[in-house]
C-alpha cells in the first residue's frame, strides 16, 4: 500500500517545516497547519488500519530492498492490525492535545507545535517498524521529544528535575535494549524481528537468548513505568504540561508493552515456548506487584497529576500481567484496555488542565471546594472516575472482562481479584478528588496543616488564573472520555481485536508474511462477557465509590482502628513515599536493581 | 583474551551505572552516561570484527576482499549522533537547574519530593 | 535515600547485572569469528548493487535510510529542545549589543590565536564540504561532514570575536537551514514514492563507482544531511554561549 510510510514521513516534514517558518507564522496558522497535519495522519493510519484489518496483514520494504533469500537487506514497516490500530490512536490522542492546546498555553511559538508531530510522528514509526534497531530508534526519538516537552515550563524548578529524571532513566533504558539487539545480532545477523525469530527458532533458549530478552524487555519496560524502574513517571507528570501529561499516560507509556509484547512474539516465542510457565510467573509477579504499588501510591496522593500518574502505573500493572498470561486473549484484552484507559486519562488530564488554568492548582486540599465553580468539569472527571473502575459496559469493562477470562484459562484464579483491587484503588482516588474539589465534600484542611504541607502550585502561562474556561479545553475532554465508553460497543469492534491478537501471536505466520509474503490467518475463535465479569466489574465501582467515600468522611473511622495497625501502616506507607525521592541516584539504583532482578530470575527459573 | 573486549564492555556499562548513581554533580551524572553507552558501542563494534579484515570501503581494496561487518558501524554510528544529541539536551537542562536551583548536586533538588 | 543505602543497594544490584552481562557474553562468537549473514551479504555485494565504494554509506543512507531519517530528526527534536529550554525566561535579558566594548571584553586574545583562527575557519569548512560531497566515496558523509562543518565558526569565537561569530552564523540562517535539512530528508523519501511508488527508494541515475557523482541518492540525502547536523549544532551551541556571553539577570 503506497501511502504506509506517509504517517511517520508527513508529520516529521510538517514539523520541520513549521520550524523553519515559525518567526513569521501568526499563532492561529501554526496551530491550524499542525491541527490539520494531525487530522491527516490520523485519516492515513486509519485507512491503514482498515486496509489491514479487513485484508491481511503486510510488510512494506523502505527503498524496496525486499528480502532475498530470506535474508532482510532492509528495514520493513510490518503492518498488522494491532501496530496500526496503535499508530491511529496515538495520532489521534496527539491531534486532541493539539486542540487543546489551541487554549491551554496562552504563547506557543511554533517549537510547542513542532515537536508534538515528531512526537506524533515517533510514536507512528514505532508502532508500525518491523526491525529491532529501528524500534530502537523511534524510541529514543519519542524520548528525545518528550523530555523537551516535560521541561516546557522552564522557569520552575519542578520541570527541569522532572526532565532530568526522565531523560536518564529512559536513556539507560535504551542502553540496555542496544546490549540486547548486540547479543540477538551476534547470534542470528538479523536486525529485522521477523529473521531474528526465524534463525532463533532452530536453537534452544541458551543463556544469551535469555539475558538479551531481558535486557530488551527491562529496557522497554522502563518506558511502560513497571516496578522497580517506575520512578520516572509520577516526576514527569508532576510537571509537564497537561497536554503533553495527556500523551504520556495516554499511549507513550502503552507503547512500552506494545514493544515487549512484539517482540516477545516475533523473537523470542520459538525457543521460549516451553518455558512459558515460568516466564509466565515472572512477569506477573512483576505485574502485581506494580498493579499494586500503584494503586496504594495513586490513593495516598493529593497532588491530582501524580496521582492520575500513579493511576498509571497501577493500569501498567494490569497490562503487564495481561501480557504475561502469554496468550493471544491476554493480548487482546491489553489492546482492548489500552483504548479505553487512553481515552479516561487523557480526558481526565486535560479535566485537571482546566482546574490549573482555573484556579492555579492541582493539590487537592488547597481546591477543596473551588471547583464548584465549574459543575460540567466535576461531573466529567466523577465520568472518568467510574470509568477508570471499569464499570459494565464501558471499554475499560471490556478490557477487564477480556483479562479476567485470560487469567483463568492460564491457571491463575486469584489474578482477577488483583484486577478489582486495583480498579478499586484508581477509580475511588479519582472519585475522591471530584467529590472534594467540585462538591466540597470532607473536611478542609486545617490552616497549620496546609502552612505545613509544601504544596506544590504551578504557574500557568499567564499570571492571573481565569474565569472562565475555553470551549476547546472542555469539549475536547468531553469528547474523549465519550470514547472511552463508546469504542467497547461498536459492534465488530472487540471481537476484532480478538482476532487480531489471535494472529498477532502467531510467531510461524508473523514470520510468514513479513519474509515471505505468504499468508495464513487461520480462524480465531472470539469471546463473550460471562455473568461473573458483571459482578467483578460491578462490585469493582462500587468499591471504588466506597473507597472514595471513605477518604472523604473516613476520619471518624480511622479513630476507631486499633493504633498499632495504623501505625504499620503508615509506616510503610511513609517508606514508600520516601522512595520516590526525586534523586535521580536512587531511581537508577533501583533501575540496576530491576535489571539485574529480571535477568537473574529469567537465567535462574527459565530452563 | 577473546573475551576481553566484551568484558571491557560490560565493565564500562556497569562502573557508568556506579557514575550515575553516586555522583554528586550533573555534570557529572551526564558524562557517567556517557560512560555507559560507550559501553554499547565496545560491544557491537566488538562483535562485528572479522579477523583480518578491512574496513568497509573498497575504494582501494577489490570488492571481494575480506572486511568486517559493516552493520554494526551503521549502528554505532547512528548511536553516537544520538547520544551526542540527548546529551546536549541533558546538559542544557543542566544548566537551567544550575539557574532554577543554584545547585548541580543532585541532592539539592528537590523540587519533586513526595 | 541516603547516600551509603543508596550504594550498598547499587553494589549488590551492580554486581549482579555485571554477573548477567558476563554470563550473556560467554554465549558470544570468538571475537574476531563473526559470521553474520547480514553483514556478509553486504560486503559480498553492497557494491555492485548501489555503485558506492563506502559500504557504511550505502547502509546508512540508502539500506536503511529509514533509520537515519528517524536518527536525524531525533537531532533536531533535541536542539528544538535546547531551544525550548534555554529560551528566555522572564526576569532574564539578552544585553544588547554594546558595540566595541562587547569586543574589548576579550582584548586580550593574542594576534596569534586570531590569526590562527582566521586560517582555519575556511580550512575547516573546506575540509567539511569535502566531506560531506564525498560520502559514497570514502570515510564519512553527511554526518562527519556536517559537525565539522558546524564547528567552522568555533575558532572565530575563541578568538574572542563572539558576536563576529554570530555574523558568521546567525541564528534565524541556521534554525532554518536545520529545519530545511531536515524537511528536505523527509521530502527526498517522499519524492521517492511519487517517483518509483516505494518511499525512500533511489530514483536517482548510479553513476559510475569511484566517480563523484555516484551512488544515486546518496550524494543528495548526504548534503541534506550535512546542512541540518551543520545547523542544529550551530543551533546549540549558540544557546549554550548565549546563556555564557549574554544572559544576565534571572530571578533564583
Amino acid at each position: 500500500m503506497h501511502i504506509t510510510a506517509l504517517p511517520v514521513a508527513v508529520p516529521l516534514m510538517a514539523a520541520a517545516l513549521i520550524v523553519a517558518v515559525r518567526r513569521w507564522l501568526p499563532r492561529l496558522m501554526t496551530d491550524g497547519l499542525a491541527t490539520g497535519v494531525g487530522v491527516g495522519v490520523v485519516t492515513l493510519c486509519a485507512l491503514l488500519l482498515a486496509h489491514t484489518a479487513h485484508g491481511h496483514p503486510f510488510a512494506y520494504w523502505m527503498g524496496g530492498w525486499r528480502p532475498t533469500h530470506a535474508v532482510a537487506i532492509g528495514i520493513s514497516l510490518s503492518i498488522d492490525p494491532i501496530g496500526a490500530g496503535l499508530a491511529t490512536f496515538s495520532a489521534l490522542l496527539v491531534t486532541a492535545s493539539l486542540v487543546y492546546s489551541w487554549r491551554y498555553f496562552e504563547a506557543a511559538d511554533g517549537m510547542f507545535q513542532a515537536l508534538m508531530l515528531v512526537f506524533m510522528g515517533a510514536m507512528a514509526g514505532f508502532s508500525l517498524t518491523g526491525d529491532l534497531f529501528n524500534l530502537a530508534v523511534f524510541f529514543e526519538l519519542m524520548g528525545a521529544t518528550a523530555y523537551a516537552l516535560t521541561a516546557h515550563h522552564n522557569e520552575e524548578q519542578g520541570p527541569i528535575q522532572g526532565a532530568i529524571n526522565f531523560a536518564i532513566s529512559n536513556s539507560i533504558a535504551a542502553y540496555a535494549i542496544f546490549i540486547g539487539i548486540a547479543l540477538l545480532y551476534a547470534r542470528t545477523g538479523a536486525l529485522n524481528m521477523a529473521q531474528i525469530g526465524a534463525a532463533l527458532d532452530h536453537h534452544a533458549a541458551d543463556p544469551l537468548v535469555l539475558v538479551a530478552m531481558s535486557l530488551i524487555f527491562i529496557g522497554f519496560l522502563t518506558k511502560a513505568a513497571a516496578v522497580p524502574v517506575h520512578f520516572w513517571l509520577a516526576d514527569a507528570h508532576a510537571v509537564a504540561p497537561a497536554p503533553v501529561c495527556v500523551l504520556f499516560s495516554g499511549v507513550m507509556v502503552e507503547l512500552g508493552i506494545y514493544a515487549v509484547a512484539r517482540i516477545y512474539w516475533t523473537i523470542f516465542a520459538g525457543p521460549l515456548a516451553p518455558h512459558a510457565d515460568e516466564l509466565r510467573v515472572i512477569l506477573i509477579c512483576m505485574g502485581t506487584a506494580t498493579a499494586l504499588w500503584g494503586g496504594v501510591m495513586c490513593f495516598a496522593q493529593r497532588h491530582v497529576k501524580r496521582l492520575l500518574a500513579f493511576s498509571t502505573i497501577s493500569h501498567v500493572g494490569m497490562f503487564v500481567c495481561g501480557f504475561g498470561l502469554l496468550s493471544a486473549k491476554g493480548v487482546a484484552a491489553v489492546a482492548v484496555y489500552v483504548i479505553g484507559h487512553g481515552f479516561t486519562k487523557a480526558g481526565l488530564f486535560m479535566l485537571t488542565g482546566v482546574l490549573l488554568h482555573r484556579f492555579h492548582s492541582v493539590d487537592e486540599f488547597d481546591l477543596h471546594g473551588r471547583g464548584r465553580a465549574t459543575p460540567f468539569t466535576g461531573v466529567l472527571f466523577a465520568v472518568g472516575g467510574l470509568l477508570l473502575s471499569a464499570m459494565p459496559v464501558v471499554t475499560l469493562f471490556f478490557g477487564k472482562s477480556l483479562l479476567d477470562s485470560a487469567a483463568l484459562d492460564a491457571g491463575f484464579p486469584w489474578l482477577p481479584s488483583v484486577f478489582v483491587i486495583s480498579s478499586m484503588l484508581t477509580g475511588g482516588a479519582v472519585l475522591r478528588v471530584a467529590g472534594r474539589v467540585f462538591r466540597g465534600w470532607g473536611p478542609a484542611e486545617s490552616a497549620e496543616a496546609r502552612q505545613a504541607h509544601q504544596a506544590r502550585e504551578e504557574e500557568d502561562e499567564e499570571d492571573a488564573p481565569s474565569d472562565r474556561t475555553p470551549l476547546a479545553m472542555l469539549v475536547v475532554p468531553a469528547l474523549l472520555l465519550i470514547g472511552a465508553i463508546v469504542v467497547g460497543v461498536i459492534p465488530g469492534a472487540v471481537p476484532g481485536i480478538e482476532v487480531a491478537a489471535g494472529h498477532f501471536v502467531d510467531h510461524a505466520s508473523v514470520i510468514a508474511w513479513v519474509l515471505h509474503g505468504t499468508v495464513e490467518l487461520p480462524h480465531e475463535a472470539t469471546s463473550h462477557v460471562e455473568g461473573f465479569d458483571y459482578l467483578y466489574g460491578a462490585g469493582a465501582t462500587v468499591g471504588a465509590l466506597s473507597l472514595a467515600a471513605l477518604g472523604l468522611f473516613g476520619r471518624p473511622l480511622r479513630a476507631r482502628l486499633p493504633k498499632r495497625l495504623l501505625g504499620a501502616v503508615s509506616a510503610a506507607l511513609w517508606t514508600l513515599r520516601r522512595l520516590h525521592s526525586g534523586h535521580i541516584g536512587d531511581y537508577i539504583a533501583w533501575w540496576t536493581a530491576g535489571a539485574a532482578l529480571l535477568g537473574g530470575a529469567t537465567l535462574v527459573f527459565v530452563r | 583474551m577473546s573475551f576481553l573486549p566484551y568484558a571491557v564492555a560490560g565493565w564500562l556499562f556497569v562502573v557508568g551505572l556506579y557514575g550515575v548513581v553516586s555522583s554528586s554533580n550533573l555534570i557529572r551524572t551526564i558524562i557517567s552516561l556517557t560512560v555507559v553507552q560507550s559501553g554499547t558501542y565496545v560491544l557491537l563494534l566488538s562483535v562485528g570484527y572479522v579477523h583480518g579484515g578491512k574496513a568497509a570501503i573498497f575504494a582501494d581494496i577489490p570488492a571481494v576482499s575480506r572486511a568486517v561487518d559493516p552493520v554494526v558501524q551503521v549502528l554505532v554510528l547512528t548511536d553516537i549522533v544520538i547520544e551526542a544529541t540527548v546529551t546536549g539536551l541533558l546538559l542544557a537542562l543542566a544548566v537551567q537547574a544550575h539557574k532554577r536551583f543554584g545547585s548541580l548536586d543532585p541532592h539539592e533538588l528537590r523540587a519533586l519530593q513526595d | 535515600m541516603s547516600r551509603p543505602v543508596r550504594l550498598s543497594l547499587f553494589g549488590l544490584a551492580g554486581a549482579g547485572l555485571a554477573a548477567v552481562l558476563v554470563i550473556a557474553f560467554r554465549g558470544l562468537p570468538d571475537f574476531g569469528g563473526y559470521q553474520g549473514v547480514y553483514g556478509q551479504a553486504l560486503d559480498g555485494f553492497g557494491v555492485t548493487l548501489r555503485h558506492a565504494t563506502d559500504l557504511i554509506t550505502a547502509l546508512n543512507f540508502d539500506f536503511r535510510a529509514f533509520d537515519t531519517l528517524g536518527e536525524e530528526y531525533i537531532l533536531f527534536a533535541s536542539v528544538l529542545g535546547i531551544a525550548l529550554i534555554l529560551r528566555e525566561m522572564r526576569g532574564e535579558r539578552a544585553e544588547p549589543h554594546q558595540g566595541d566594548a562587547e569586543e574589548h571584553q576579550f582584548a586580550d586574545a593574542s594576534h596569534a590565536l586570531r590569526a590562527l583562527a582566521l586560517g582555519l575557519t575556511p580550512g575547516l569548512i573546506a575540509l567539511a564540504v569535502y566531506i560531506v560531497v564525498h560520502a559514497q566515496l570514502t570515510p564519512g558523509g553527511g554526518f562527519q561532514g556536517g559537525i565539522i562543518l558546524g564547528a567552522g565558526p568555533l575558532p572565530v569565537f575563541l578568538a574572542g570575536r563572539y558576536l563576529r561569530m554570530k555574523r558568521i552564523a546567525p541564528h534565524v540562517l541556521v534554525e532554518v537551514a536545520d529545519a530545511l535539512g531536515a524537511a528536505g530528508y523527509a521530502l527526498l523519501g517522499i519524492s521517492g514514492l511519487v517517483l518509483t511508488g516505494v518511499f525512500l527508494k533511489d530514483a536517482l541515475p548510479l553513476g559510475i563507482p569511484g566517480h563523484l557523482l555516484s551512488g544515486g541518492q546518496m550524494d543528495v540525502v548526504s548534503v541534506l544531511i550535512g546542512l541540518e547536523v551543520s545547523g542544529a549544532f550551530l543551533v546549540a551551541w549558540s544557546e549554550f554561549l548565549d546563556q555564557a556571553m549574554v544572559v544576565k539577570g534571572g530571578a533564583e
